[in-house]
């Protein structure tokens, strides 16, 4: 990983997306698609920790060399503020950080599956999948047209795509898991890149496993640090050797992941589990329930 | 009038520092993930994450949410075990890295006095904190460290079995602040760090639940650092002859200071160093900036040097 004083080269809106450009070239260098990077907020009541975002394009070649791109949602106090920057305007960036996704030997007919602005990843990964002569097909979704991230361009880099909205306003009524059956038979797709929140990655998963797909997939689980230092970001994850299960950090061991490794309900349980007050004071849970 | 020689070395209970900032418990992950990004010969020590005598999988997810000026988290002390921590992460923390205090935490006196044990005669080792915030599962307490009696027995056992000096790091316990302080130098502390993070509670109002997985956490990162001077400061001017590590809320060279001011001789950075891995360094930075300024020779000549009012009743109990 590297740090740099990054200047923003250029940002503009997607929908309800901010994309901001930076020039920083020894962090683009060396991103591969799935890793993030970690950015410095300004010292300020509303905001503490540093914020990541995933590598939307890291150019290394061309008119573009040493450029990122990343993309914000503007939710928080933090996002807001990343979306208000502008060129020439200086971002404290630390990447690329993170185990990016792994493109496939022998496989070749690649789905990529994503939801709003986790897909921003997946455009990158796309790119590096057909160099390597890889069929790559897309199925791109979002709550509505604004939060569907970059139709276009993934008409542009797939053999075929689907596109969904939860509320029809763009391409097909439904979310991605209702394009998935559909493609995949059309694309005989042997492998599956997937993005979004925990549930969806959850019903991924599923979907994958009964198939016998193997995928990957990219967890945002939110961060603190981000290189590894503190354990605020851990994902449970079977071990291969079939011992039980380990606390991964998203941040370094992740965030992409095998989904069929994933424990899904240790992990994104609805709501933290509530033990009788103890008579002196607030309810402390202190180790994994079970 | 000749140069003063200025120097940021610090002596701490029987090891001397290069400067008086180290990476508090809990900020370095596993060893050496950040090593490109700050010199460690820059850093006057790190403090491991506490370790416990099994391994520990941790708090459940989500583990940290942001408050004003502050952090809440809880990570339940995930931790590999004493065997694994001494197989793969204290040798890999010692390779290049900056000197090294091990935290160990438990829930029984057994507990403190088989960690103790296990880092006897480790070269790599230069001192032990003894994190005393967990729940007392003998005497079922829910801090084992906010009672005087524990702390006796505790800290006496570790200081008694160790060759390295051993910290006890107070938990957040206004008003027996003072009263646990006492107790842990009578029993053989060779410093105290002041203090461990404050209990807090972040709440999630779309999902009507707390934020964080475990329910509770800790408040840590500027927000605390009025709190940890008052409670340094407290300490301090009950205890004069034993050194404090301050740590809760310290960011720049400035906050150290009035660390030092309130009567500490080092500070440990923890939520600071999550956003800038070099803050132990560009603190230490700070606080030569400062000297320089004062013409003052070391961080030892700030020590307790906050100017109060002469009459001793006039200050009064700062955690009363």
């Amino acid at each position: 990983m590297k740090r740099a004083r990054a200047e923003i080269l250029s940002t503009r809106r997607l929908g309800a997306f901010h994309a901001l450009t930076l020039v920083a070239p020894e962090i683009a260098e060396r991103a591969r698609p799935g890793q993030f990077l970690a950015i410095e907020m300004p010292v300020g009541r509303d905001f503490v920790l540093r914020r990541h975002a995933s590598i939307h394009q890291a150019s290394r070649r061309g008119g573009w060399a040493g450029t990122l791109e990343f993309v914000v949602e503007p939710r928080g106090a933090g996002t807001t503020w990343l979306a208000t920057m502008k060129a020439h305007e200086f971002l404290d960036v630390i990447g690329p950080l993170g185990k990016g996704f792994a493109y496939p030997k022998k496989l070749t007919n690649c789905l990529l599956v994503a939801e709003g602005r986790s897909a921003a990843s997946l455009y990158f990964l796309a790119q590096e999948l057909l160099v390597r002569h890889k069929r790559v097909d897309m199925v791109i979704g979002g709550e509505t047209m604004e939060t569907v991230f970059k139709p276009i361009e993934a008409k542009r880099l797939s053999q075929t795509v689907a596109v969904v909205t939860a509320d029809g306003t763009l391409g097909d009524r439904g979310g991605v898991l209702d394009a998935m059956p559909e493609i995949v038979e059309r694309a005989s797709t042997e492998v599956v890149y997937a993005a979004g929140d925990a549930p969806t990655l959850q019903r991924i998963a599923a979907f994958c496993r009964t198939r016998n797909l193997p995928a990957q997939i990219m967890i945002e689980e939110p961060m603190a640090c981000g290189f590894g230092l503190c354990y605020g970001c851990v994902v449970p994850v079977a071990r291969s050797d079939g011992s039980g299960y380990d606390n991964l950090r998203a941040c370094v061991d992740g965030p992409v992941f095998n989904p069929a490794r994933v424990l899904w309900d240790r992990w994104h349980a609805e709501g933290p589990t509530m033990v009788p007050t103890p008579p002196e004071g607030l309810p402390v849970v202190r180790t994994w329930p079970g | 009038m000749p140069g003063v020689k200025r120097t940021l070395a610090v002596e701490l209970g029987g090891f001397a520092l290069v400067t008086p900032v180290m990476v508090a418990s809990g900020c370095s992950g596993s060893g050496r993930e950040t090593a490109g990004l700050v010199d460690p010969k820059k850093v006057g020590a790190v403090v491991s994450r506490t370790i416990t005598v099994e391994p520990r999988k941790g708090a459940p997810t989500p583990r940290i949410a942001e408050a004003p000026s502050a952090i809440v988290w809880e990570t339940g002390l995930q931790n590999p075990g004493i065997d694994a921590f001494l197989a793969d992460e204290l040798p890999r923390m010692a390779k290049g890295g900056p000197p090294i205090i091990v935290s160990i935490g438990g829930r029984t006196l057994e507990d403190y006095v088989r960690l103790t044990s296990a880092l006897q005669g480790r070269p790599e080792v230069l001192a032990i904190e003894i994190h005393l915030s967990e729940p007392d599962d003998e005497l079922e307490r829910s801090v084992l460290g906010a009672h005087p009696d524990r702390v006796t027995e505790i800290v006496g056992a570790c200081a008694r079995m160790s060759l390295v000096p051993v910290f006890a790091k107070l938990p957040w316990s206004p008003p027996r602040l003072v009263e646990l302080a006492t107790a842990a130098v009578r029993s053989g502390a060779h410093g105290l760090v002041v203090a461990d993070a404050p209990p807090a509670l972040a709440v999630d109002p779309r999902r009507l639940r707390p934020s964080l997985g475990s329910v509770t956490g800790r408040l840590a990162g500027p927000g605390v650092k009025p709190l940890t001077l008052g409670a340094v400061l407290e300490v301090a001017r009950a205890i004069q002859d034993v050194p404090i590590l301050a740590v809760g809320g310290i960011r720049t060279g400035e906050d150290a200071v009035e660390m030092f001011l309130a009567g500490a001789s080092a500070v440990q950075v923890g939520t600071a160093t999550l956003i800038d891995p070099a803050a132990p360094v560009t603190i230490a930075r700070g606080i030569a900036r400062y000297l320089r300024a004062k013409n003052l020779a070391s961080p030892a000549d700030l020590r307790g040097r906050l100017r109060l009012p002469d009459d001793p009743d006039a200050v009064p109990r700062v955690t009363a």
